[in-house]
């Protein structure tokens, strides 16, 4: 399984044509206290880019994108009571929802863990 | 991922804040770095947004006692015969019949009826009068000033002097070991003390509805009295973040969000700064309007709303009627770590301000349900009669 980074600060772990899609350490770090999370539904066709997903912290509303286009196959719905679990693990339990990808080539232009720290410590 | 609002300390930043202007750095500036505080512009500053962060600082402020720095807000002395009555021509406060030592809320007004800024002031004696407003205001209430008062008062603004403020329902305790005496302060009242040879001002007042004090202290001494206040085991740093939502759940309007140059003090519900000798004579700019609005009411009221759900409907949030049309617009709004749900102040028509209205709101392209409550949302602990 491999993870790669976009500059947006969204993970997506890749196993098979299946990618599994949250948001980074530095972003909850960023972001602070979560207190909402809306995820999209099972069946939702996305663009790379698009709006996929809403994370609101104490203080701001953030729009998740579509690192990659595909068909949604599950939201985390643990979230919907608990978004205090992207605080706690963002890259782990508190990931956001699951994709089937429609072309894998779009891969190709995310960062892999080292490029995506190197990144991080440059802002 | 990317923010769809602007970063927002204080349910924003009506001065800017998108980092292209020169900012200023508070006398506490490094105080602050040095405790991991996050540094944002705020009111033309670089300020601390939080410490550890906004939803443990806010429930430790309910809880026990938080500093926080407010050197950005602008303290002006004005002295000289007659202030009193010099300044009542540019505000609806009693100044003249104001107790000495206890400060007053009133509101710099323009002559449409609209709030030019919100302020806090004190008489010191008799012709002084010290005043403390907002920092993202202070320079065009300054050049207000300049222009409105008469040549005989003289205006002092202390930029040698920070503003702390140690809010909290453990602030009086811990303050106490600091300054002893100030716990027989009680609300809205203020007197001087000494700390290790400097002269402090200090109130029993603030911005969170808890009790607590207000310290004005000179620059050189200000690193030193915020250590030695949050040396105390009740204390803990406070940034701007948890100001914000302390505010918010305290029933408390911010300039240049819940009021403005365009809102009346009738609207703003605001009543009680509006004094009954002034409101009788007159004598200061908006008068006729807000009589009027008085007496037939205002379009729009400032109300409380709770907002059904776990996502919070921020500041241009749209009030809606039952055809869709806007018929207001919320003008502060998040979620209330005290009460962990989502609350909100808009501005609503009069027939819809009743405790129980339901509301129908609009943010990016989603409606909300809301209810319109009493306000505050958390119970005032205002410390009014000596323990």
């Amino acid at each position: 399984m491999s993870r790669y980074f976009t500059e947006d600060h969204e993970w997506v772990d890749v196993d098979g044509d299946t990618a599994t899609v949250g948001i980074t350490e530095y972003a909850q770090s960023q972001l602070g206290d979560i207190v909402f999370v809306e995820v999209p539904d099972e069946g939702k066709q996305v663009s790379k880019g698009d709006d996929a997903a809403v994370v609101e912290s104490v203080k701001a509303a953030s729009d998740v994108y579509a690192p990659v286009s595909g068909t949604v196959i599950e939201g985390n719905a643990e979230l919907a009571d608990n978004p205090a679990l992207v605080n706690e693990d963002p890259e782990g339990e508190g990931w956001f929802f699951k994709l089937t990808l429609s072309d894998a080539g779009e891969l190709e232009s995310l960062m892999n863990d080292s490029a995506y720290q190197e990144y991080v410590s440059k802002l | 991922m990317s923010q769809q609002v602007q970063d927002q300390p204080m349910s924003g930043d009506p001065e800017g804040g998108d980092g292209t202007e020169e900012l200023r750095l508070l006398p506490l500036d490094q105080w602050h770095r040095a405790r991991g505080g996050r540094m944002v512009p705020f009111a033309g500053y670089e300020m601390p947004v939080q410490y550890e962060g906004i939803m443990a600082e806010h429930l430790w402020v309910r809880a026990h006692a938080g500093l926080f720095d407010v050197s950005h807000m602008g303290q002006l002395t004005f002295t000289g015969e007659g202030v009193e009555a010099a300044l009542e021509a540019l505000m609806p406060a009693d100044i003249q019949a104001a107790k000495l030592a206890h400060p007053v809320y009133s509101l710099l007004m323009a002559e449409n009826g609209g709030i030019l800024d919100d302020l806090m002031l004190t008489r010191l004696g008799e012709g002084e009068v010290y005043m403390v407003v907002n920092g993202a205001c202070k320079w065009d209430d300054i050049a207000h000033f300049r222009e409105f008062l008469p040549d005989e008062v003289g205006m002092n603004h202390m930029e040698d002097h920070a503003l702390l403020a140690l809010q909290g329902p453990e602030a009086a305790a811990a303050l106490e070991r600091v300054v002893p005496g100030v716990s027989a302060l009680v609300f809205m009242q203020g007197a001087p003390f000494q700390w290790q040879g400097h002269d402090l001002w200090i109130s029993r007042s603030g911005y969170t509805g808890e009790d607590g004090f207000e310290l004005s202290v000179p620059v050189e001494a200000a690193a030193a009295l915020a250590d030695a206040i949050t040396a105390e085991p009740e204390v803990k740093p406070i940034g701007l973040g948890a100001r914000d939502s302390l505010r918010l759940e305290a029933d408390l309007p911010l300039y240049g969000h819940d009021l403005d140059a365009e809102t009346t003090p009738v609207a703003a519900a605001l009543g009680f700064a509006l004094k009954k000798r002034r409101r009788e004579e007159g004598g200061f700019p908006g008068h006729a309007r807000i009589m009027l609005e008085r007496e037939n009411g205002s379009i729009l009221k400032r109300v409380g709303l709770v907002v059904e759900g776990r996502q919070p409907v921020r500041e241009g949030g749209l009030v809606l009627d039952a055809d869709g049309n806007e018929v207001g617009k919320v003008t502060s709004g998040g979620f209330a770590p005290t009460l962990q749900q989502p609350i909100a102040m808009a501005y609503v028509p009069a027939a819809s301000a009743e405790p129980g209205t339901k509301i129908t709101l609009a943010q990016r392209g989603k409606i909300h349900s809301a209810e319109v409550v009493k306000m505050p949302f958390v119970p005032h602990r205002y410390v009014r009669k000596g323990a």
